[in-house]
């Protein structure tokens, strides 16, 4: 199980480099469904299927809105040159995640290791979350009775989100030339 | 530990992507690559050997070990978001191309229509 | 996406969102047995409307305009959930509070228990499948240059 999960990191981080290095832009956005899809087996393997349901959908519709949105604009990305310029910038990246990792270990290694988390305020969720709500379903327990109101903030920014796609992208009745 | 690394290396990609890239589209897939980054290592660290899905069904006994629930609930609503600011900076990048013609940073901000 | 696409893809599209929906339904309203709940039913049903955009085009996505009603269910959604959690504050002052559970609980593993719980979940998936619906009109019809 943990070299599958290895197996499909590596995919997702290859397919990250190649969406990104890309220069045709169909290709960049095919590879984003890759890590978006595997994304969600790997939510099957972490033993998260309410996760594993929201992403493929949501992947799917991401993936439709941003091929309609790159047949509307160019095609081909006429920004990628591959000289000495580019080399320096991989080079000054590779330092700076370089740094930027010696600082995560140095951070995660007060974390309990990978598949033994602490679990103090779950235990008392996972015992008493049947009793007292009386819902079989945890998480949903957690996101709409012992964490309500964290809930509610998310279904705020959700609502403003959408107006303000709505109020950004109105007719606004002035004439193009 | 290492799996907390890669997770974190694939936010930093998509940071890259967000800062060095000059066609306005590759910023859209690098905010996208971030997002799915961040929504990675969240699950990750509420993960338990041995543990089932945190729901309870019949038949189920008292004991039974179940993965971290807290980090699912905060994760299944940042994904829907997730969608929402996607969606919303296509919509706007498709705009500046309409005024613009061009998808490069750098010849937009030279035109300044 | 303007004109949509061939009547094949128009019958199945058609044919398969009912199914989709009650599928939606079915998630949101067991959201407290089974995984999914409020968003999860949402993002089905806004789905459904997604692909019926997509199978029939911008063009007669415009023609019926039902933008006014989406709306008018997203500020319902949203507002109704919030009248369940002031309705705690108004029982026994502690905002958010079960008080459907405190007051007649069910039968653990059946469809009407657990509070306000579906009640909730079926505000947030109104909530969202009017909101994706919402975003994706606007998408669909109205980034075109405007003629004048």
């Amino acid at each position: 199980m943990i070299t599958l999960l290895f197996l499909l990191l590596g995919i997702m981080i290859l397919g990250a480099i190649i969406a990104l290095e890309s220069r045709d832009l169909l290709s960049s956005i095919i590879c984003l469904g890759i890590i978006g899809y595997s994304l969600t087996i790997i939510f099957v393997i972490l033993q998260a299927p309410d996760l594993a349901i929201v992403q493929i959908i949501i992947e799917t519709m991401t993936l439709v809105i941003l091929i309609a949105a790159v047949l509307k604009t160019d095609r081909e990305d006429t920004t990628e040159t591959f000289g000495w310029r580019k080399m320096l910038i991989w080079g000054f990246g590779l330092v700076v995640i370089f740094l930027v990792m010696m600082a995560a270990v140095r951070a995660y290694r007060h974390l309990p290791a990978f598949a033994s988390p602490s679990l103090q305020i779950a235990a008392y969720y996972i015992d008493q979350g049947l009793a007292l709500t009386g819902a079989a379903n945890i998480v949903a327990a957690i996101i709409l009775d012992f964490r309500g109101y964290d809930t509610l903030g998310e279904a705020t920014v959700l609502f403003t989100a959408v107006v303000g796609t709505m109020t950004v992208l109105r007719k606004t009745g002035r004439k193009e030339k | 530990m290492t799996v907390f690394l890669l997770a974190i290396l694939l936010f930093f990609i998509g940071l890259y992507g967000v800062l060095v890239k000059r066609n306005l589209m590759k910023i859209v897939i690098g905010l996208a690559i971030m997002e799915y980054g961040v929504n990675l290592l969240f699950v990750l660290i509420g993960y338990s050997k041995g543990g089932t899905a945190p729901i309870w069904s019949r038949g189920m006994s008292e004991g039974t070990a179940m993965v971290d629930p807290i980090p699912q609930a905060l994760v299944l609503t940042s994904i829907v978001i997730g969608l929402a600011t996607t969606a919303l900076i296509a919509a706007f990048a498709v705009r500046i191309y309409e005024k613009y013609g061009n998808m490069d940073v750098r010849q937009i901000r030279k035109l300044k229509g | 996406m303007k004109s949509g696409m061939t009547p094949i893809v128009r019958w199945t599209a058609r044919f398969m969102t009912p199914f989709i929906m009650v599928l939606g339904f079915y998630v949101i309203l067991h959201g407290h047995l089974t995984p999914g709940g409020g968003f999860a039913g949402g993002v089905f049903i806004g789905g459904a409307y997604f692909l019926m955009v997509l199978a029939y085009g911008s063009d007669e996505a415009k023609s019926v305009f039902y933008k006014r009603r989406a709306s008018l269910f997203e500020c319902a959604g949203i507002f109704v959930f919030w009248f369940l959690a002031v309705l705690g504050l108004l029982r026994n002052g502690v905002f958010f509070l079960n008080v459907l559970q405190n007051a007649a609980p069910g039968k653990p593993y059946a469809v009407f228990s657990a509070g306000i719980i579906p009640l909730c979940n079926l505000a947030i998936g109104i909530e969202v499948a009017a909101g994706l619906f919402s975003m994706f009109i606007t998408l669909a019809v109205l980034s075109r240059k405007e003629k004048p």
